[in-house]
């Protein structure tokens, strides 16, 4: 094992390397989806999801590269979680473009990729030692599904957006460029529903793992720190807005709004806890 | 375009609905004839190739000839005589383009530029079936062929790069269009008509169209809705029942002669809750209005006035004008392409002219070295011929590519007659290749002709 030890470092270059190419790659996708829903070119969107597509497997590679030299799984730095929300986000979008097309989603959804990217790319790379406490199973299990349930959220987010914008148009009876463009409410309205159902379990186990781990690791289930809380706020939030929709059908302009709160309530979970509120979540910053 | 007897030329001969009102459209388009309309003009001598188009807004013959003007004598001729149209009148209603014009012709026509309501797409399929019909029983020729298909294309490619078949430009389609901006899919969706009006009819029509699947009619007299929803295949409630319908239908058109509102805000705000806060369209096309104009107000229900959904209108069709523009604009390009080809199709006769000289001076030649060289073995007399084979071969290609690759040039019509006077080929060599293609084209009809005789 030993021989192997200098292709470490070779890694470490190679998957910066594989980061920004991916990061660039993103930009194009994101150029072409922009420029689609600008001029409507039906194959200029196809080339933008191939290209989206490319950098994906360029992300997956450069993930899997990092994992092997960080020796644990990827997902405790800023850089690390960034990067794994926007490959859960790329993911997702992909997979719901190759299910049920969703018209100019492309357009909302890869520039918030891009970001996310860009966010885990302007955080130091390198690699802290993680505490002894930390490392276990639990590390990639907790850490990944909820990234992936960010990450639908994140889909849902865009769409409520949309949904927004076009529920505009249709109410101020501006029915010109951005109406024609942009897909009928209720199919928004359905795909958020779908990312919702999907996302809010995940995150639901998500929370529920992140306890477990905290047990084994720390002794207790919860301890009320803050990225505990904060993310019971958002779990909160989402339920509500789930029960709303199910039992009194909620759905349309409401939704949207609360969906879009929900979200902003996740991302501050997500980014602002680590950096205000100091706790046993705050890791290598 | 130069008119040369030599050359096989398009002519195209016809009547719209901006030229000739619908009497003489109908006359001229002899319908139920026998031998069909295709036919009698495919069957005069100076016709090589036909297409004979017959819709309601227009009939336009389009024919490959040799000769013009006698096509065009020959055409109007038979036109009149089947028609019954005087002279006069024709004269009055027929255009009749030829060349590049009667090209571009079809290619707007095609693309539905020339239509009633621009963008229609009706048109290219009529002009399909045309075409089909014209070319199996062998009506149509080479050029015709190019012709129609160029003309698709150009209709394809208009419909690919421009909008201007993508919007609704009347009141009916343009509710079915943001219906479906709205649901999305329209089936599995409900709609309810409120009065029993024409417009409201075909917009009910037109959702029933897009798959919409349960239709409500209610009217002020039970009578009239029973009537109306069986036409429609709906179901008939009184206006009473209203506010129970309402909570299950999706789309509301409305349309009752009724003074005052027929539907109030408060009344949509009560079915809101029991209706799960699906999303409601409301579509109010009665002059009064019977919708409260404030239920556009309520979270998830949308109302469209009839004054609203003309706007829409309006705005679609100065969009469509404006994508005309873009159409004509391609329509120009595809021309020139067209005009390319056919001036193209002179090359070859030429070509094949310089061949036919120089394999004749070949052949004299190499008859009169073989007089003279009497002890040849067959051996020896087939590498000869294969050198003087070749040495026409090598001395030609150069002049056969230059011919080939000028065709495109502007000067290219000086680069052919300096070829011709070079190889001093006769006249500009067209006649032997066209005599034989016309002659083919007679023996096809003779043929033709026989068989229906038998």
């Amino acid at each position: 094992m030993k021989r192997l030890h200098p292709s470490y470092r070779n890694f470490q270059k190679m998957d910066e390397l594989f980061f920004q190419l991916t990061f660039f790659i993103y930009i194009a996708a994101t150029a072409g989806f922009i420029v689609h829903l600008v001029s409507l070119r039906k194959n200029v969107e196809k080339i933008a999801l191939y290209i989206l597509a490319a950098g994906f497997c360029l992300h997956t590679v450069a993930i899997i590269l990092r994992w092997i030299s960080e020796k644990h799984a990827p997902l405790v730095s800023f850089h690390d979680t960034f990067s794994f929300l926007a490959w859960a986000i790329t993911l997702a979008f992909l997979l719901f473009q190759a299910g049920h097309s969703v018209k100019a989603l492309g357009a909302f959804v890869s520039p918030v990729i891009t970001i996310m990217l860009a966010a885990g790319l302007m955080h130091p790379r390198q690699v802290l030692p993680l505490p002894p406490a930390l490392k276990s199973l639990w590390l990639p299990v907790h850490a990944s599904i909820c990234l992936v349930s960010y990450a639908l959220l994140t889909l849902a987010f865009c769409i409520a957006i949309m949904y927004l914008i076009q529920e505009r148009q249709i109410k101020k009876k501006r029915l010109g460029a951005i109406f024609r463009r942009l897909p009928s409410l209720e199919t928004l309205d359905v795909m958020s529903e779908r990312c919702l159902k999907i996302g809010f379990p995940l995150l639901t186990l998500g929370i529920i793992t992140g306890s477990m781990w905290a047990e084994s690791a720390w002794g207790s289930y919860w301890s009320w720190d803050p990225k505990e809380t904060w993310s019971l706020i958002t779990w909160f939030l989402y339920a509500a807005l789930l029960h709303q929709r199910l039992t009194v059908g909620w759905r349309g302009r409401k939704s949207a709004y609360m969906t879009i709160i929900g979200y902003v309530t996740l991302l501050f979970t997500f980014i602002g806890v680590t950096y205000l509120l100091p706790g046993a979540h705050s890791y290598a910053l | 375009m130069p008119s040369d007897t030599d050359k096989l030329d398009i002519l195209l001969l016809g009547v719209n609905h901006k030229t000739a009102p619908v009497e003489i459209r109908e006359k001229l388009a002899l319908r139920d004839m026998d031998p069909p309309a295709l036919e009698l003009f495919y069957n005069l001598s100076s016709c090589m190739e036909v297409v004979f188009l017959s819709t309601c807004n227009r009939v336009e013959v389009i024919v490959g000839t040799n000769d013009i003007s006698t096509a065009r004598e020959q055409i109007v001729e038979a036109w009149l005589a089947h028609s019954g149209i005087t002279e006069k009148d024709f004269g009055k209603s027929t255009y009749e383009y030829t060349g590049l014009e009667a090209v571009r012709h079809i290619f707007r026509v095609a693309a539905s530029l020339d239509s009633m309501v621009v963008g229609e797409p009706q048109i290219l399929g009529q002009l399909k079936d045309a075409y089909r019909n014209a070319s199996e029983t062998g009506c149509s020729g080479h050029i015709l062929n190019k012709l129609m298909h160029k003309a698709f294309s150009t209709a394809k490619r208009i419909r690919t790069e421009t909008r201007i078949a993508s919007q609704a430009v009347s009141i009916s389609y343009a509710a079915v269009e943001l219906a479906k901006k709205i649901f999305g899919d329209l089936r599995g969706k409900s709609g309810l008509m409120v009065g029993a009006g024409e417009m409201a009819e075909l917009a009910a029509q037109h959702l029933k169209a897009n798959g919409i699947e349960r239709l409500v009619v209610a009217n002020r007299t039970l009578e009239r809705a029973i009537e109306l929803s069986n036409s429609l295949d709906g179901e008939a409630v009184s206006l009473a029942e209203l506010e129970d319908v309402l909570v299950d239908v999706d789309i509301v058109i409305s349309s009752t002669g009724a003074p005052g509102l027929v539907i109030k805000k408060d009344q949509v705000k009560r079915i809101m809750r029991p209706r799960r806060h699906r999303l409601l369209f409301f579509i109010d096309i009665a002059v009064p209005r019977d919708i409260d104009p404030k239920v556009n107000d309520i979270d998830n229900v949308y109302l469209f006035d009839i004054d609203e959904l003309k706007e829409v209108v309006e705005e679609n069709k100065a969009e469509r004008q404006k994508e005309a523009l873009k159409a004509e604009r391609i329509v120009e390009s595809e021309v020139i392409k067209f005009k390319s080809w056919m001036k193209s199709l002179d090359i070859i006769p030429i070509i094949k002219r310089l061949q036919e000289k120089a394999e004749a001076v070949r052949q004299r030649e190499l008859k009169r070295t073989l007089k003279n060289l009497k002890d040849l073995n067959d051996r020896e007399i087939k590498a000869i011929e294969k050198l003087s084979q070749s040495l026409v071969n090598k001395i030609l290609h150069d002049p056969i590519i230059f011919l080939k690759k000028g065709s495109a040039d502007k000067d290219r019509d000086e680069a052919l007659a300096m070829v011709c006077r070079i190889f001093a080929l006769n006249g500009n060599g067209e006649t032997i290749s066209l005599e034989n293609y016309v002659n083919e084209k007679k023996n096809v009809k003779s043929q033709c002709g026989s068989k229906r005789a038998n």
